[in-house]
Order: structure tokens, then sequence, then C-alpha cells
């Protein structure tokens, strides 16, 4: 049964890679605006903005990442609706193959779309003079909660993949998503923001993780934050994990 | 008749909400042949169908494919299976050659590019082969649709309108297909608006009408149920959709389309 599940993964991951290679623009799209908002806020606002540091886009660059990954999500969403919409999901569910296949073949490939879409963005900040003191470890480490947060997304954007009834509610969940790094450190530090606001700021999952890589990034250590960012990370997958097969367990039954 | 029951209905209920759409279906389809099932728009035959091949959980009611129960055995019922569902059920982004290797993958059916090209050739789509599925008309898709539900020769395939929109030629061709499935053993449920269909193809024809099937039988024992023949100047035998039309009754709008 476990070879089963691997291979028929395999195959439709192989399937749904090969929509991505067919139809670059989503990985480019993606990658676009965060693009265009590191463009925007190292040029345009970085001079007005005092983070402390010299350089203000190693100190940006740490959540424009966690915004690529929730704009990434949005495509692997569309992905799993359009299966769904168009009868293929049906297909498959009517064949003998193995019951997780599907999501799995979805989440792996939402796991190397972003992951490309990510390199291109800091392919573009090292242009931008992004400089790091990250050793191999401190690299090993920002890609391991980057590759967590992504699965916890994409987990999470498989659940409107699975129920929406139009193209525009498959897309809608990640506003929110794109839009909670902005109430974070991630732009500007939480100090200088009012009461609630930076009530919010500090206690929501951007805030420690953003730091975490931060300091990862600088080489620093990363302190019981680094913790805290794990935590959330897992703690989201977890929860999202178990929602999207919830979904998918009535939409199969 | 001996052979075996490839599918056996008895009861079968379901309702979306409070609308009840199956109130009571019984059926048995033989091995090996082709039983059309009949219905108005809305009656309930891809709510059936989609029992059947598990997609659904019925509210009552028993449901067995090929033996085994749809419910409790779903994954046996699988194993036997193909479903071509009403509306075509392709990928757009692969070309057509690649939806069949695909399909022939996840089969595992040995040497998987060989029956994708063999397929090709049988349903006329060798010269589009390499283009993509978005390309398509309809007809080519819903051939390539069926072509991909041959894909490891399934003991039990269900059909589900499976000429509508498609041109008189490729309606035919399909048509051929079928007969020629169910000549190698294939038993095939076909759901079809269409009444010359039923006509040419099925051995036999069930009427799915108010959730039940409320008739039952070949073509000759279908006509056996209206009275007899009037004697007038021209004698005219009573067409499929007259037989409908009288076991269904005259009320509202015409049920159904003929062409
Ligand atoms: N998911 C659903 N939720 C609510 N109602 C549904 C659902 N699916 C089908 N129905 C209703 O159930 C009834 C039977 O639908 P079904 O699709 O089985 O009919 P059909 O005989 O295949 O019709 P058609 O000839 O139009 O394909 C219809 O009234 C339809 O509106
Ligand atoms: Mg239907």
């Amino acid at each position: 049964m476990t070879t089963h599940v691997l291979h028929d993964t395999d195959v439709l991951l192989r399937r749904s890679l090969r929509h991505i290679v067919r139809s670059p623009d989503t990985i480019i799209t993606t990658a676009v605006t965060p693009i265009a908002m590191l463009l925007l806020f190292v040029y345009v606002f970085g001079s007005s903005i005092d983070v402390g540091t010299d350089s203000y886009v190693n100190y940006l660059l740490p959540g424009i990442l966690l915004i690529t990954v929730a704009s990434g999500v949005a495509y692997t969403a569309f992905r799993v609706f359009t299966d769904v919409s168009g009868g293929v999901f049906e297909r498959l569910q009517s064949m003998p193959i193995a019951r997780p296949a599907f999501l799995w073949g979805h989440v792996l490939t939402s796991l190397v779309a972003n992951l490309t879409s990510l390199v291109l963005v800091v392919l573009v900040a090292l242009a931008m003079g992004f400089r790091t003191g990250a050793g191999l470890l401190a690299w090993f480490e920002v890609l391991g909660i980057m590759l967590l947060f992504t699965l916890a997304l994409t987990w999470l954007a498989v659940i409107p993949g699975l129920t929406a009834t139009s193209v525009d509610g498959v897309s809608g969940f990640s506003y929110p998503l794109i839009f909670l790094p902005f109430i974070s450190s991630a732009f500007v530090p939480t100090d200088g923001m009012p009461g609630p606001v930076r009530w919010f700021a500090e206690h929501q999952p951007v805030t420690p993780i953003v730091n975490t890589i931060r300091h990862l990034f600088a080489g620093q250590p990363v302190g019981s934050e680094g913790m805290l960012a794990l935590a959330w990370c897992v703690g989201l997958l977890l929860v999202a994990y178990a929602l999207a097969m919830r979904t998918y367990r009535r939409k199969i039954t | 008749m001996t052979t075996p029951a490839a599918i056996e209905i008895a009861g079968l209920t379901k309702s979306y909400g409070d609308h009840a759409v199956l109130e009571g279906v019984d059926l048995v389809v033989r091995a090996g042949t082709i039983h059309a099932l009949l219905g108005s728009n809305g009656a309930g035959k891809t709510t059936v169908v989609r029992i059947l091949s598990t997609l659904l959980r019925p509210d009552g009611g028993r449901a067995a494919v090929a033996g085994h129960d749809v419910v409790t055995a779903a994954a046996a019922v699988r194993e036997s299976i193909s479903l071509t569902g009403q509306f075509a059920a392709v990928d757009a982004i692969l070309t057509g050659r690649e939806n069949l290797v695909l399909i022939a993958q996840l089969r595992r059916v040995d040497d998987a590019g060989g029956v994708a090209d063999a397929l090709l050739a049988r349903f006329d789509l060798t010269d589009v082969a390499g283009q993509r599925v978005a390309t398509y008309s309809g007809g080519l898709r819903r051939r390539l649709d069926i072509a991909m539900s041959l894909i490891g020769d399934p003991p039990v395939l269900f059909l589900d309108e499976p000429t509508t929109g498609l041109d008189p030629q490729s309606r035919l061709e399909v048509w051929r297909t079928v007969r020629e499935l169910a000549g190698h053993g294939t038993t095939v449920l076909l759901t079809t608006q269409y009444l010359d269909e039923a006509e040419q193809l099925a051995d036999r024809i069930a009427v799915l009408h108010d959730g039940r099937i409320i008739a039952d039988g070949t073509l000759a024992e279908l006509k056996a149920l209206l009275p007899p023949t009037t004697v007038e100047y021209v004698e005219k035998q009573p067409s499929l959709e007259e037989i409908f039309l009288a076991i269904v009754g005259h009320d509202g709008a015409s049920p159904m389309e003929t062409r």
C-alpha cells in the first residue's frame, strides 16, 4: 500500500510539475509582487524608515520571503480547484489509486514552485545589496523554517481549493495572509506602533518567524524567539493539515 | 437468464437536503450487457452513476458492482470500474497522449506509452496527440475522455451521456466502440437522453422517473407496455419516444430532447 502511495504521488507530482513548466508565469507572478514590494520599500520608503540597522534590504527580506509564500500558495489552491471543478478530481477518485496521492501530488508541487519563487526573490535581494553573515548551518535553518511555513500555508490553501465554488473564492483566502506581515515586525519595528496594534503585532506568528530569519541571516543566535517561530510553524502545519484532511475526507465520501 | 449480475441496486435512496432525488431505485444489470438508463433532466441519472462509482454515498438501500458493495467495499469496486462522467474529465494543460499515459501509469498497465498510442489510433486522435487538450474541440475532448476510460480494461463501464455534444459521425464511432466492448464481455451502464441511442445500443432499457425505475426491459418488452397498435391507414410501430412519453405521462413540457 505504501508503495502504491509513493508511486501514485510520484505520477501526479510529475503531472502538476508539468503544469508549472508549461505556465512558468505562475512562478514569475508569484515572485513579481514581493519583488515590487522590495523595490518600493527599499528605494522609496526605505530612506525614511529607521530600523536601527544600516541596511533596510537586510531588514526587509525575511518578511518579503513570507509574503512570497503567502501569494504563491494561491496558485496551489487554484490548481486543486481546477481539478475539482474540471472533473479530473472525480475521475481520479473513481480509480483504484492511493487516496492521499491526489493531495500529496499538489502539496509537493507547491513546495517546488514556492522554493523556486523564493530563490528568485533572494537573487533580486542580493542584486539590491542584501548581504548575510549566515553560515551553511544558518542557511539550512532558514530553509527549514521556510519549508515548514510553506507546508503549513499549502495545506491551508488545499481547503479553499477543495471547497470553493468559484475562481474568485479560491484566491480570496490568500489576501489576509499577504496582509498579515504588514502588522508585524516585517517592515518596521513594533516599538513605534500604538498599543493594541503593537500587542497584535507581537503576538501573531509573522513577528517571531521574521525575527528568527533575520537573526539567522545576521549570524546571531535566535534565542527563545527561534523556538517560538518553530512552534508557530509546526502548530500551524498540524492544524492546517488536520483541517485539510477533514475537508478531503468529507469530499470523498 | 443465467449470467451473473454485474450491477445490483436495491431500494437505493438519495436526497440533497430535503430534495429527494432517488426514492427506492431497483435495478439489475447482467454481466456483458449494455443497459441504458433513460430519464429527463434532473431525474437522477448522474446521481445513480456517482453512487455506483463510489463518488457519492447513498442515504439508504444497497448497491453492488461486480459483487462488491459500493459503500463497504469501495476500493474493490474501484478496481472493477471505469467512469466517463457527464462532462469530459481531461487535463487541458497536458497533451492528449500525456492524458492517456497518465491514466495508464496510475492504472499500472505495462507499456503505458504503447497503450496510449493504440488508443490514439483507435479513436482517430493520432493527429492531435501532441497538442494540448485546451486546443481540442468538444468532440475531440469527449473522444479522448472515453479513450481514457478504456485503459486497463475494467469489466464494468459507466458512461454518463457519452454522446452529448458529439457530431453524428463521432457518435456512431462511440456506438461502435461500446458495442465492441460489450462483445468482449464488458458490462456497460449508459445514461442517455437520446432515445434512439438507447434503442440502437442497449440490450435493456430502464426508465428513471420520480426517483424510481418505472420500466425496465428489452425494447420489445417496453413496446408491449403500450396498448395494441391501432389500425390506421398507415400502420406505424411505436417509437421508443412514444413509449417513453406514454409511461412517463405527458404532464409538463416534453421531458426529453430527441434528435
Ligand atoms: N450536489 C448537489 N446538491 C444539490 N442538489 C443536487 C446536487 N447534485 C444534483 N442535485 C439535484 O439532484 C437532481 C438529480 O440530478 P442528476 O444530476 O442526478 O440528474 P440527471 O438525471 O443526471 O440530469 P441531467 O440529464 O440534467 O444530467 C437534480 O434536481 C439536481 O438539481
Ligand atoms: Mg446527468
